[in-house]
């Protein structure tokens, strides 16, 4: 019955400025609504910019419908004057007059927002078991909108939350680094120490610098690197996601027109994907450092012997070829948390399963991909 | 009771999860202006019906259109046309749980008015002022209690004035008191707006305060068992179960 007063033409606002005593008349005729008051608004303010009006007086005579987006564009031209009192209101119908007493027209001052800090939305857990064959079909489905959106992403830069990327690069980088450099120091040192025990047998003690640096970062600062980033990265996404699906957040979200998968996992991607090649690389250096301490300690080596073998036998190659598998591996694991958070379904207990499996699945596919890598490497290069 | 073309045409709807049939021969309009209320038990599929009506989850059979447009068209242009005239307000309040109120309800605004800040920040405020959350716009939605998630939900739905508000269960979980706080304010909005309202509760007293026409949802037969004014309904239908739903308690002192 009263339907086209919310649904209305764009284009149905109409005005007109004229002097009017040494201030300005503004003439609207039509509606004011919605749909228009954002253009109309632009228009408007550039059109009052050079005049320097110190009076405003606006002419409603012609206007037939205003809704409360109308009422913040009278008060923004209000709040263009430097004095307040030089803007007045003539003509308004019933309706309109009694709408602007509804919204306290006199009273709509408004300070600004304050920008809020982040917190971490580890929310709550939950969850309930994936079956085999959709799974496979939404992880291929899911793969597909997860590539459309990052090709969507490079076509427009502007539409990246770069506010939310810097977020998870800080998570997923930055806090993981002291874990990754540990436990790669350590495997440094395993390897040497063990390495050790065979190769002093054949007076070979110098080639424990080129096993640790060759073993570490052609195979497993990449994996083992990963293998902690599932763990703490590819878990808290899928729980992340998990929980927003359980409280209907993703539902809201797509009914509000944004496309979740752009929203949410691209900037979880595109973390990972550049925070993981520079923790391998940080875990390289830590790798060959735990070598090191074990050449100097026990072997009885010099620094300069142990460094300078350790740059004769890690080529370029043996360096790019890990932190390119592990630029593949961090997609994986971004990709697997995400998946396992959108596949959801149910109550809170399912955010538990999801987690679980998010970090085994990525773990999973790291091994089998790393396996692919070998392969490709032995039998294509 | 015609007024003119409806507004939503729900045309032998079949509605479910795969293979799983919740309703079937699900037929009905609801006109521009009105508040339609859907009834029924707790699980009959009454949530279900609703993301049909949004376009959440895609009818088995049938049709759904919203002002003359199919609402499961893929076309993504006509999808986000349709989109844009609901509101929804979602059982749970389906606010974003990382950011203010004022950010969620600037969510939409953003995305769809081209307003800048300044008076993206001006409508936020306006919104809250209207459904009573005026100074909240920097709580997170875990620092308030749930009959204000409700109306901080509601602030978000009507952020572009829809045509259409949908509401699931929006008194579940509040007291009487906020509950008919909440009522009076649908109504109001209907009333100065013409927003159309598609509502789903069981509260009885709100059904006779708010309802212009119901539809009554029914787990066993799948299907809908009274259509009309629920003052009517509740005096002449000659089905037992939805006497029962209007007059519970006279029933047991009987
Ligand atoms: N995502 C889902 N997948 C499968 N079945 C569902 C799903 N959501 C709800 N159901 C089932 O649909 C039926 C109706 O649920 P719902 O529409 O939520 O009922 P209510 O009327 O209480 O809102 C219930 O039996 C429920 O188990
Ligand atoms: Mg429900």
């Amino acid at each position: 019955m009263k339907k086209s007063e919310n649904t209305g033409q764009p284009d149905s606002i109409q005005y007109s400025l004229s002097d009017n005593e040494g201030g300005l008349l503004l003439s609207l005729s039509g509606r004011l609504d919605t749909e228009n008051a954002g253009a109309f608004l632009r228009e408007i303010k550039e059109g009052l910019k050079g005049t320097q009006a110190r009076s405003v007086t606006v002419d409603l005579s012609g206007l037939t419908y205003l809704d409360d987006y109308g009422v913040m564009v009278l008060t923004e031209i209000r709040d263009m004057l430097v004095n307040r009192d030089a803007f007045s209101i003539i003509n308004a119908n019933e309706r309109i007059s009694n709408f602007l007493s509804i919204m306290a027209f006199d009273s709509t001052g408004m300070p600004g927002i304050r920008k809020k800090k982040w917190i971490n939305p580890f929310e709550s857990l939950g969850g309930e078991t994936i079956k085999v064959m959709d799974d496979f079909r939404f992880m291929l489905a899911f793969l597909g909108e997860v590539s459309l959106a990052l090709f969507n992403v490079l076509r427009h830069p502007g539409s990246l939350r770069v506010g939310d990327t810097v977020h998870f690069m800080q998570r997923a980088g930055v806090e993981a680094l002291p874990i990754v450099a540990l436990i790669n120091f350590l495997l440094g040192l395993i390897i040497a120490f063990m390495s050790s025990i065979q190769l002093r047998q054949f007076g070979a003690d110098i080639y424990v610098a080129s096993l640790v640096a060759l073993a570490m970062a052609y195979e497993l600062s990449p994996v083992m690197t990963c293998i902690l980033v599932a763990g703490r990265s590819g878990s808290s996404f899928a729980s992340e996601i998990g929980t927003m699906k359980v409280s209907e957040e993703i539902d809201a979200l797509f009914t509000m027109g944004f496309n979740p998968v752009r929203f949410l996992v691209v900037p979880r991607v595109l973390a990972s994907l550049i925070v993981v090649p520079v923790l391998t690389l940080f875990a390289d250096i830590f790798a060959i450092l735990g070598g090191l301490f074990v050449g100097v300690f026990i072997l009885d080596l010099t620094t300069t012997a142990y460094i300078g073998q350790t740059f004769r036998s890690l080529t370029l190659f043996y360096l790019f070829w890990g932190v390119m598998k592990s630029c593949v591996f961090a997609v994986v694991i971004a990709w697997v948390g995400c998946l396992r958070g959108f596949q959801v379904r149910g109550g809170a207990d399912s955010v538990g399963k999801a987690t679980t499996s998010a970090v085994v699945t990525g773990i999973f596919m790291i091994i089998i991909l790393d396996s692919v890598f070998a392969i490709i490497h032995i039998y294509w290069l | 009771m015609e007024k003119g073309d409806p507004i939503i045409k729900v045309e032998n709807l079949v509605a479910g999860y795969g293979d799983t049939v919740i309703l079937e021969h699900i037929s009905f309009n609801v006109y521009p202006g009105e508040i339609f209320v859907i009834l029924g038990g707790s699980g009959c599929g009454k949530s279900t019906l609703l993301k049909h009506l949004i376009g959440l989850i895609k009818p088995l059979s049938g049709v759904i259109t919203i002002d003359g447009e199919i609402v499961t068209e893929e076309d993504e242009e006509s999808f986000k046309r349709i989109i844009r005239k609901i509101g929804v307000l979602y059982q749970s309040s389906a606010l974003l749980g990382s950011m203010t109120l004022g950010e969620n309800i600037a969510l939409p605004i953003k995305e769809y008015s081209g307003l800048d800040p300044e008076s993206v920040e001006r409508i936020v405020r306006m919104k809250l002022k209207l459904v009573g959350l005026e100074g909240f716009e920097n709580h997170l939605p875990s620092e308030i209690s749930g009959g204000m998630k409700k109306r901080a939900g509601l602030a978000r739905a009507i952020a572009l004035n829809p045509a259409i508000l949908m509401f699931d269960e929006p008194s579940a979980g509040l007291d009487p008191v906020t509950s008919a706080g909440l009522d009076e304010l649908i109504l109001d909005l209907n009333k100065n707006s013409g927003t159309t309202m598609v509502i789903v509760t069981h509260e009885l007293s709100s059904i006779f305060t708010i309802a212009d026409r119901i539809i009554m949802l029914d787990r066993k037969t799948k299907g809908i068992i009274a259509e009309g004014d629920p003052r009517y309904l509740r005096d002449h239908s000659p089905d037992p179960y939805v006497k029962e739903f209007f007059n519970p308690v006279k029933e047991k002192r009987g």
